[in-house]
């Protein structure tokens, strides 16, 4: 394995903390039930694929190279409050019950508006 | 949520988070030149897989929060799937950011299921 810079799994773990806590609150707020539209999942994703798309064009192309704010923000943060096996899991229980069309559109809204968000995250902060 | 279940859910993922940064890298660095991001799928998939295994072995409640949403999900990432689809079709490879969009979903929710069977 490559050296790995602590301090930056450091920042990894920090952000990851932040954003799994921040998830599973809103998970607790907004509980699934078999059946619904699974609004907490979708929208940590749609918020944390915005969020991703604004601090990493914002650190990669606006401001000077930093080590740790990538890490922290982008693979953390962004990646904590996000899930993608949950999701799956969701569409599962969606097409264990025969809910095939409400599983299809979960899949294609989760898909189209989270590449949405990041698309547009990252045309606001070139256009700044 | 008690202090002690936000305090798990919060370390777990933390270390979930970062046993992602790290076999990104290292399929990343296994694999190098490659457009396509093996990387966040191999994470994706596998963590699908462990999260249909806990399914299917019915953990619940703050074993599942401390795990499953902890763990697994601090683990998978949706953000980084849908950043590296839209670099993809910004640099003008649409069929990879778009093959990259469907095949992770059918593959996710097959890696769950199969996960359930094994759990």
């Amino acid at each position: 394995m490559a050296r790995v810079d602590r301090r930056e799994l450091a920042a990894v773990f920090a952000g990851g903390f932040l954003g799994a806590i921040a998830r599973a609150e809103v998970a607790e707020a907004l509980p699934v039930h078999r059946g619904q539209w699974p609004w907490a999942t979708f929208l940590v994703n749609v918020a944390g694929a915005l969020l991703l798309g604004y601090f990493t064009t914002r650190l990669t192309e606006r401001l000077p190279p930093s080590a740790y704010r990538r890490p922290f923000l982008g693979t953390g943060i962004c990646g904590g409050l996000t899930t993608f096996s949950t999701l799956q899991l969701e569409l599962l229980h969606l097409l264990d019950d025969g809910d095939v069309l409400l599983a299809g559109s979960y899949a294609v809204a989760s898909v189209v508006a989270g590449f949405a968000a990041v698309a547009l995250a990252t045309n606001l902060v070139r256009q700044s | 949520m008690s202090v002690a279940v936000v305090l798990g859910v919060g370390v777990l993922g933390g270390l979930g988070a970062v046993a992602r940064f790290l076999l990104d890298g290292t399929v990343s660095r296994a694999l190098p030149g490659r457009a396509f991001p093996f990387g966040t799928l191999a994470v994706n998939l596998s963590g699908a897989l462990v999260l249909g295994v806990f399914s299917g072995a019915a953990l619940r409640g703050d074993a599942y929060e401390i795990w499953g949403v902890g763990l697994v999900g601090g683990y998978t990432t949706f953000s980084t799937w849908m950043l590296e689809s839209h670099r993809l079709s910004e640099e003008r490879r649409d069929g990879l950011a778009a093959l990259n969009l469907v095949g992770s979903v059918v593959l996710g929710v097959l890696a769950v299921w199969l996960g359930r069977q094994l759990g």
